[in-house]
């Protein structure tokens, strides 16, 4: 039996509710409560002004002169050029064939993250093999009695997709082969590989691009011309795969001598052991930097502005010089829509990584 | 780099330049032109809100695809930016270059290109708020001048100064956009910048009623369309395209009142347009309609200029030196006949 009594406890503080809450987490000491103040010192004088400029003073409908007199943002300029942020100079009546394009990609990728859904090894071939030559016809055109719609008319959001995805989807082959090329034991492979790799890791991608679009051209057989759009797209997939390969050796170097030696013990070839036994587990552990490559695709994708092409925001700074346009309140309502435009594209892409690495059990374990 | 490139550009051309030759064979089998255009540059080219490419370097293009190929909208535009814009005409991915290009004797000789008449006289200029009063870049000693360090236009301002005995005080800034807004918060009396240039970034200003232009120039920038070298008829088409456009403006030919003066005008008139028995068509390698077709297309030179950077467009830009050599300004277009 117990005989010396613990001391009385005081009556505990409020544990559960709201103010508890904002006790534990935004007045903990005083530098906490510092900080909390700050912060919404802060909030209370930036917000309302901004939510004013969106919103309040904001023109919907109406002409430059609308906007100037409201002094807000001008989305009645971001209403006028819908249609060409989204799809460029692409005939209005084409525009069908980009949304098809677009939504049959959205309808393969969605399988992809639901769970239940058996069979994505098929879905994933589709998108890699059968889907770039489908999108090819219907965005280009000229089978199936689709007219021609030349690349030069690309534009926009659109152009934005198709350069990002492309780069995306180029450049993970690329830099897989890459990876493993660097890591061979065949020394001409190992360093062409390795001068690939370090080349294009050493110059910008502005630089690959200018020489795509300026210097190549020159270099070709008069009257010879690789279109415009395909050189980019060729200079993005080819500079991000030797990003790209970097980020998967380092997979490649996480794995244990052991699994190597167990694949081959059991009769496995290189491919097969590369494909079945040592790529799986190297690729997850690399998603991070996966997706963070891919984030950084698709900022990338603004740099062919310097060559001519006109993605989101080039077509918005191009309507934004538009003299019936042009004013302080339009630039600005444009730049706001680009970069909302960027931050859907960036911020869902990195959720979906998030929510993979959650699937594959990887953010627990470590 | 720029030098390497223009170098490397230079040497490729020469090889080039003369199997580029046979431009309108070329244009008559694909059935349109390949005009270059900026990226967006108020008044001079950029597309509109149905996604059609207007301005005043675009309707150059109009005019020259009427007259060639008797259909203004037979133009397809290529944006270009600074650096490829000559790379684009040279390696024949544009016929003619309609870009707010300054005409040089570097790139009319060693990149290779050839400069059809003057559309449009750019320059160096200044900006006052209208309350200061000042009206002439004469009175503008002692005053606060707003530039970007180390670009061209704070030396041709220096120089400007200089030679004319004033005083003023610069304040200089890294990048173009916050001299800009140096400027618009009153941190200096003057801005400066091209002509064109200026006319734009007022509108981006908070109030932009509050500052005019001075007529002056200090520097300047006249602004050309291009073609490459080595092929001269296609050069004579797009020369003498602009001189009718300019020559439709002296002799009162408008989009207007063109099959009336088809009809009545005078002999100078009647030739420009081809109803005289003396027609142009065959010396330019076109029909005889040829002039008749560009100035329709779009208008005379005059209205071209109205209808993208005159007083009633947002940019308001005074004709000044674009004036016709009969009202003052240094415009005049060689005679056609």
């Amino acid at each position: 039996m117990a005989t010396d009594h613990t001391a009385f406890l005081p009556p505990p503080v409020v544990s559960a509710g709201p103010l508890a809450w904002m006790r534990r987490n935004l007045f903990t000491d005083w530098r906490q409560t510092a900080l909390t103040l700050i912060v919404l010192y802060a909030v209370i004088r930036g917000v309302p002004p901004l939510l004013g400029w969106l919103f309040v003073d904001a023109t919907w409908q109406g002409t430059r002169d609308d906007c100037v007199a409201n002094g807000g943002a001008c989305w009645a300029f971001v209403s006028a050029r819908w249609g060409q942020f989204i799809y460029g100079f692409y005939p209005a009546d084409e525009r069908w064939r980009v949304n098809v394009t677009f939504a049959m990609l959205a309808l393969s990728v969605v399988p992809l993250v639901l769970p239940m859904v058996r069979g994505k090894g098929w879905i994933i071939g589709f998108l890699l093999t059968l889907y770039p030559v489908l999108a090819f016809c219907l965005l280009y055109g000229g089978v199936f009695g689709l007219p021609v719609v030349e690349t030069a008319r690309w534009g926009g959001f659109m152009l934005t997709l198709v350069v990002a995805i492309t780069g995306i989807v180029g450049s993970l082959p690329i830099g897989i082969l890459l990876a493993l090329g660097r890591r061979s034991n065949m020394p001409a492979i190992r360093t062409f590989c390795t001068l690939f790799i370090e080349l294009f890791r050493a110059v910008p991608l502005i630089t690959v691009l200018f020489m795509a679009s300026v210097m190549l051209p020159l270099f070709l057989p008069t009257g010879f011309s690789l279109d415009k759009l395909l050189r980019a797209l060729i200079g993005v997939a080819v500079f991000n795969g030797a990003l790209m390969a970097e980020v998967v050796r380092g997979g490649l170097q996480a794995i244990p001598k052991g699994q190597y030696e167990a694949a081959t013990a059991a009769g496995m070839g290189y491919w097969r052991m590369m494909g079945f036994v040592i790529l799986p587990q190297a690729l997850r552990l690399v998603i991070p930097g996966l997706v963070n490559t891919w984030v950084a695709i698709i900022k990338d994708t603004t740099l062919v502005l310097i060559i001519g092409l006109f993605d989101l925001l080039g077509i918005v700074q191009a309507g934004v010089a538009d003299a019936n346009w042009l004013s302080a309140s339009v630039t600005k309502t444009g730049y706001v829509f680009a970069a909302m435009g960027f931050w859907i594209l960036c911020f869902s892409l990195s959720r979906y990584s998030m929510y993979l690495e959650r699937r594959l059990g990887l953010g627990a374990s470590r | 780099m720029m030098k390497l490139l223009t170098a490397s550009t230079a040497i490729t051309l020469a090889g080039t330049g003369f199997a580029l030759a046979g431009t309108m064979d070329d244009i008559k089998a694909r059935g349109h032109i390949q005009c270059g255009v900026t990226q967006g540059v108020p008044g001079f080219s950029n597309p509109n809100d149905a996604g059609d490419w207007t301005g005043f370097d675009v309707d150059i293009c109009r005019a020259v695809a009427a007259a060639v190929l008797s259909d203004a909208d037979a133009v397809r535009y290529t944006p270009l930016s600074n650096t490829e814009r000559f790379t684009a005409l040279q390696s024949g991915e544009v016929d003619i270059l309609s870009r707010t290009t300054t005409r040089t004797l570097n790139r009319d000789t060693a990149l290779g290109l050839n400069f059809a008449p003057v559309v449009f006289y750019d320059g160096q200029g200044f900006m006052v708020r209208e309350s200061s009063g000042i009206t002439s870049a004469m009175e503008l000693d002692g005053t606060t001048v707003c530039v970007s360090a180390g670009s061209t236009s704070e030396l041709n301002v220096a120089d400007y100064f200089t030679a004319n005995n004033m005083t003023y005080e610069p304040v200089r800034f890294e990048k173009a956009d916050e001299v800009l807004a140096a400027y618009d918060a009153g941190r200096c009396d003057v801005y400066t910048s091209d002509l064109s240039g200026l006319a734009a970034r007022r509108l981006v200003m908070q109030n932009p009623a509050e500052h005019v232009m001075l007529k002056e120039t200090i520097s300047k920038e006249p602004l050309a369309p291009a073609v490459r070298h080595g092929d001269d008829a296609w050069f004579d088409i797009v020369t003498w395209t602009v001189y009718a456009l300019i020559a439709a403006e002296e002799l009162g030919v408008t989009a207007a009142n063109i099959d009336q003066m088809k009809a009545e005008g005078s002999p100078d008139v009647q030739r420009l347009l081809g109803s005289s028995e003396t027609g142009t068509g065959e010396w330019v390698g076109l029909d005889n309609d040829w002039a008749t077709r560009a100035i329709a297309a779009g208008g005379n030179y005059g209205e071209l200029w109205a209808r993208h950077l005159g007083p009633d467009t947002p940019l308001k830009l005074a004709r000044g030196l674009n004036e016709l050599y009969t009202n003052g300004g240094i415009q005049y277009a060689m005679p056609i006949k």
